[in-house]
């Protein structure tokens, strides 16, 4: 093995390989390899919290679709997960659709819905395009609310469990084939959509747009497409939480929904794709591992116990605020430090 | 009528306290261009701090209430001087996310601090009513609209003729500028924390006075954008009119048509204002635009 301090392609098909290093493939075989394994060995707390990642991942690279790499803020993944989750189930209940039929039209809706409402992206930028889809995050919370003649108001929802061959597809065993086969699909298209021209426009939209469209690229077009691919796959995460938990309600889908999300991307990292899905296990991880040490603690020191509920909502605003003062470009960028490390060791000279 | 004039009076008291809020993020984002999004949990502080002082501690309330406004200015000055200020100068999405964060932070410690069930306290403000021909009005909600106007008033003329003030403008207006006239920014933006804080702990004892102490006060920092946002995002007078603007027409259409519709109305008008006229009624014409 020879010692490297970068990379070089010597062929043209290495340099458009998605894991062009050998160091690469094999770090992929060994996740790979996890997730392929974890289901066998662990439980169904655990297997819960993989789902719920998995969900979280497709949702998560959603908006960084959006937000990271288009450059669009965007407060409204509450409400494009909500069309994308009542119109899953509607479509169902109301049309006796199959429900993997229904994912799929809820996917193509939401991306509609998504274009709607990414229309004022084409006069307003940065902070007031924020606080458009903020109000439009209120008025989707208050028609799934109020609007009751088509969602049943504050009621749940409630689906049938989804069958595939027989199996029912909501226990968290069967769900998690499913819930991974989405994220791995979700996280290779997004990989390549950025290999595109449409993914580098949007891009070069986020980056400067003026330049972008003196080069060529159509701002009205590229931003509603970005808006549009975004809410798909936004839709697809809010569909994917109706059929494992079979019952949907308002609750899942407030402004709250649409922070934690954003969280997520900006702890992972904004524009990056293995960012997503590291931002997405950390904020799905964290009030979880904060119940444990509750739980653990209960003995020992009650009063400590009695605060962490609260002490959850802090701790999640910290992490915010330290990522983005001490590590603005976030998980992905510290993983992408170490790997560095390794790749040009011992000549740690590559920095930035 | 005895309806449109009870719903105009407490429309008109929530508006108040509506432009209290807004005047302070009106403040910070005229100084520094940070969108604050802890406007709302300054006002949840400021309500549970005067259930502190005085229905824990039992202070009297004109003490009370200056201890509530200093420990509020307080607070703000440290998240200045903590978290806004290694961030000055990132882009949008952070500025936004930091002080979401920072809301997150605030509404943890004060559900860990005095928990989530609501509390009470003997109101400060005088109890009853007063009959005007056939309605019947509270005195509180009365009492509030001329404390607010009164401190909103006192807010404009600080702009006008202190020196902070005037630099605060200077700063609006040109920050390099600013800053080759030997203005100091850090301090600029500390000060303006500083007021917003005082304004939103104002608007937070009046809540208590006028709605009780509970943690859905928050809440009500989200009604700030759409204020702001038809007043003017750098507007104190946009921030009052639009305050009471926002305030009557929730109170109008919750009175007269029902169905929750008082609660999204806000946000349509929102919509509207930023597809027609961004820069509100009464905001600098500069807007990025694409």
């Amino acid at each position: 093995m020879s010692l490297e301090c970068g990379v070089f392609h010597t062929r043209y098909e290495s340099d458009m390989g998605l894991r062009p290093r050998p160091a690469q493939r094999i770090r992929l075989g060994a996740f790979a390899v996890f997730v392929l394994v974890f289901p066998f060995l662990a439980g169904p707390y655990w297997l819960d919290l993989a789902n719920q990642i998995a969900i979280a991942t497709v949702g998560a690279i959603g908006l960084n679709i959006l937000v990271g790499y288009t450059g669009q803020i965007s407060l409204g993944q509450g409400a494009f997960m909500a069309i994308g989750a009542y119109s899953a189930g509607l479509l169902t209940l109301n049309l006796g659709l199959p429900w993997g039929v229904s994912i799929a039209l809820a996917c193509v809706i939401t991306a509609v819905a998504g274009s709607f409402f990414g229309l004022p992206s084409l006069r307003l930028k940065g902070l007031y395009l924020a606080i458009a889809t903020l109000a439009a995050q209120e008025i989707v919370e208050w028609a799934m609310t109020h609007w009751t003649a088509v969602t049943g108001g504050t009621e749940a929802i409630v689906v049938p469990a989804p069958r595939l061959f027989g199996v029912r597809l909501n226990s968290t065993f069967a769900f998690y084939w499913f819930g991974v086969a989405m994220a791995a699909g979700t996280a290779l298209f997004a990989a390549n959509l950025f290999r595109t021209r449409m993914g580098r426009a949007f891009v070069a939209v986020r980056d400067q747009d003026i330049a972008a469209s003196v080069i060529g690229v159509n701002l009205f077009r590229t931003k509603l497409l970005a808006f549009a691919t975004s809410s798909f796959f936004v839709g697809l995460a809010g569909a994917m939480i109706v059929y494992y938990r079979t019952i949907i309600t308002w609750e899942r889908f407030t402004l709250e929904t649409s922070i934690v999300y954003l969280a997520m991307i900006i702890v992972g990292g904004l524009g990056s794709i293995r960012g997503s899905f590291f931002g997405a296990a950390l904020i799905t991880l964290l009030p979880a591992m904060i119940a444990n040490a509750g739980r653990a603690l209960q003995d020992t020191a009650p009063v400590v116990a009695g605060l962490l509920p609260y002490a959850q909502q802090a701790v999640f605003g910290v992490v915010i605020i330290l990522f983005l003062i001490f590590e603005p470009k976030g998980l992905s960028k510290l993983w992408g430090n170490v790997k560095d490390y390794f790749h040009v060791w011992p000549f740690a000279y590559r920095r930035g | 009528m005895d309806i449109f004039l009870q719903l105009t009076v407490s429309g008109l008291s929530t508006g108040m306290i509506y432009a209290l809020a807004a005047a302070g993020f009106v403040v910070i984002y005229k100084a520094s261009d940070v969108i604050n999004f802890t406007q709302g949990d300054l006002l949840l502080l400021g309500t549970y701090l005067i259930f502190f002082a005085i229905g824990q501690i039992g202070l009297p309330w004109s003490l009370g209430v200056v201890v509530t406004v200093l420990l509020a200015v307080a607070v703000a000055l440290a998240i200045e001087r903590l978290v806004l200020r290694p961030l000055i100068g990132e882009p949008v999405i952070s500025m936004i996310m930091v002080t979401i964060g920072l809301s997150s932070i605030l509404r943890g410690l004060v559900n860990a601090i005095w928990g989530p069930a609501p509390r009470s306290f003997d109101s400060f403000l005088p109890e009853g009513s007063v009959v005007v021909g056939p309605a019947v009005l509270s005195t509180g909600r009365l009492l509030s609209i001329p404390i607010a106007l009164a401190v909103l008033a006192a807010l404009g003329l600080f702009f006008r003729h202190t020196r902070d003030g005037i630099a605060m403008r200077a700063i609006a207006d040109d920050q390099q500028a600013a800053l080759s006239m030997g203005i100091s920014i850090p301090r600029v933006f500390g000060v303006a924390w500083a007021l917003a804080a005082a304004s939103a702990a104002i608007g937070g004892i009046m809540l208590a006075g006028v709605v009780g102490v509970s943690p859905n006060v928050a809440s009500i920092g989200l009604r700030v954008f759409p204020v702001v946002i038809l007043g003017g995002l750098d507007s104190i007078k946009g921030a009052v009119i639009g305050g009471a603007m926002i305030g009557l027409l929730e109170a109008y259409t919750g009175g007269y048509v029902g169905h929750g519709l008082n609660l999204v109305v806000p946000y349509g008008v929102l919509i509207l204002v930023l597809m027609v006229r961004p820069y509100g009624l009464f905001g600098k014409e500069i807007i990025e635009r694409v």
